[in-house]
């Protein structure tokens, strides 16, 4: 199959890319544009690992073909920051120890962006906990992240306050 | 991944044509397909993707005061709606029961109809599979089977379906609209899905090439929105598929049921819409021992296809639990673990 032409907007910028039917998502941002944060885990949806935003909304990128993407607009965890400065989702992992090995993290990261976006958890534990069940690790940080959002979303929440004052 | 042929048609017309086609696969959220794909479960020749077809993606309401989902809705945006989650709230819960929050955000209400069973043996392609490979044989007789089916299945295949929407939908009456290359036509949900017979291979009613539109609720199917529940018994509390589940839907007046509905998910290879149990429900007091003759009405033809027995006695339980879940009435928010029976239970946290 030869290769088809597309174009994604990756962290803001614009890529116009010819790209085997075959690529997803995933394999494309890592393998093609050298943006190694997202994780390959288990390739088949089931750990969120390779979790990024298209459009807005959390997906599992390695279910994404990327030549079915053409003209979205993704955010990955390498766009996340801004600049040197963490984004409170970010400063609140690491405040309350949240981080796993580097595998899960950034895919916890980026669920919990979409998680916020969603506005269906609040601070409720337990809602948290369901809507971050898509993202699966065995390295026992889970308590750590719930309080993490919980921060997180306080924190942004102020800051949309301050921004609507 | 095989190498495959992939277009992207703009009109639905264009879409069937193509589709029509031997070994050719539709492509919506792609969330089951590309996992069978990489498995090496299926490897269609030609993917047709229907993601920018247009009109597919939205929630109309009808004059005749039923609802029309467009097959391309999302999962996740459908469960959300609030007006649809007020009117429909079983089908909801059903909804954000299934999966995880990054699938539902991928996957389509056309795509969930079609999805393929979780049986390890057809997803394992050293194993003998009649749905796989038609006359195969079947290494879930006799194999691992403690979650097949126990309703409807035969010696050839012993597969349950996976959905968690399908179960409300199918008890709500729901119909599926097709396209096809003779034009459009309605399949009632109850008949869409097809029990294996000698024919484990054909899973449901579309012809080569049929493109399922859209998803229609009747009128009648908000009715219910005051005391209707689903339930789902899970190997974990969260993202996992159902060992059974149970959609129970009520009309009560002066602790008389006026009219009932119910369907179990995890039991067959369809979802099965228990209308025995709702001829036992329909009239009856609202009561525990009404719930439990429904409950074995319900399971009355149902027989252990190898080690799941205890399938029988939980579907059984599962009933008379949505049936008292949905008299004690719709909740007003959605639980923080939707469909969880541990959710109805005071101080039974599924943290504690």
């Amino acid at each position: 199959m030869t290769s088809l032409p597309i174009t994604l907007t990756i962290n803001g910028h614009r890529h116009k890319l010819e790209v085997d039917p075959r690529v997803t998502l995933l394999d494309l941002l890592r393998e093609r544009l050298d943006l190694t944060g997202t994780k390959k885990g288990c390739d088949r949806g089931q750990c969120g690992a390779c979790t990024v935003l298209v459009d807005g909304k959390r997906i599992n990128s390695c279910l994404a073909l990327a030549v079915s993407q053409d003209g979205a607009n993704v955010l990955t965890i390498e766009g996340v920051a801004h600049g040197e400065e963490l984004h409170p989702v970010q400063a609140a992992f690491i405040a309350h120890d949240g981080f796993q090995c580097g595998f899960c993290t950034p895919g916890q990261i980026m669920s919990t962006l979409g998680l916020i976006a969603e506005g269906q958890a609040g601070d409720d534990p337990e809602r948290i906990r369901e809507g971050l069940s898509g993202n699966i690790c065995r390295c026992a940080a889970y308590g750590g992240i719930v309080e993490a959002i919980v921060e997180a979303q306080e924190k942004l929440a102020t800051a949309d306050r301050r921004t609507a004052a | 991944m095989r190498d495959f042929d992939y277009i992207r048609p703009a009109t639905i017309p264009d879409a069937i044509a193509a589709a029509a086609e031997p070994g050719s696969a539709y492509l919506a959220g792609g969330t089951n397909l590309l996992d069978l794909m990489k498995g090496g479960i299926t490897s269609p020749e030609r993917i047709v993707d229907i993601t920018r077809l247009p009109e597919l993606n939205r929630i109309e309401r009808l004059d005749d005061g039923g609802l029309r989902i467009g097959a391309l809705v999302r999962n996740a945006d459908l469960a959300h709606d609030a007006a649809f989650a007020k009117a429909y709230p079983a089908v909801a819960e059903a909804l954000l029961s299934g999966a995880s929050a990054q699938l539902r955000n991928a996957a389509t209400v056309g795509g969930n109809l079609l999805q393929r069973t979780r049986c390890s043996y057809f997803h394992d392609t050293a194993s003998a599979c009649n749905k796989r490979e038609p006359g195969a044989g079947c290494d879930a007789l006799g194999g691992e089977n403690r979650l097949h089916a126990v309703l409807g299945w035969s010696d050839a295949c012993i597969a349950t379906h996976p959905s968690d929407f399908c179960v409300p939908l199918v008890a709500l009456d729901a119909v599926v609209e097709i396209e096809g290359k003779k034009g459009r036509r309605h399949v009632t949900l109850a008949e869409f899905h097809l029990l294996p017979g000698e024919t484990p291979q054909r899973e449901n009613a579309l012809e080569p090439g049929d493109l399922i539109v859209a998803v229609r609720l009747p009128a009648e199917a908000a009715s219910f929105a005051a005391n209707a529940r689903y339930l789902k018994v899970r190997e974990r509390t969260s993202y996992a598929f159902a060992v059974v589940s149970a959609a129970a839907a009520l009309v009560v007046d002066g602790g008389k049921i006026r009219a009932a509905r119910l369907a179990l998910g995890g039991v067959a290879a369809k979802p099965w819409r228990a209308r025995s149990a709702e001829a036992v429900l329909l009239g009856a007091d609202a009561n525990a021992a009404t719930f439990a003759s429904a409950a074995d009405a319900a399971l009355a033809d149902a027989s252990p296809s190898g080690d799941n027995a205890f399938k029988i006695e939980l579907a059984r339980r599962i009933v008379v639990r949505a049936l008292i879940s949905a008299l004690a009435g719709t909740p007003e928010r959605m639980p923080a673990l939707p469909a969880s029976p541990f959710s109805n239970i005071p101080g039974a946290r599924h943290d504690a």
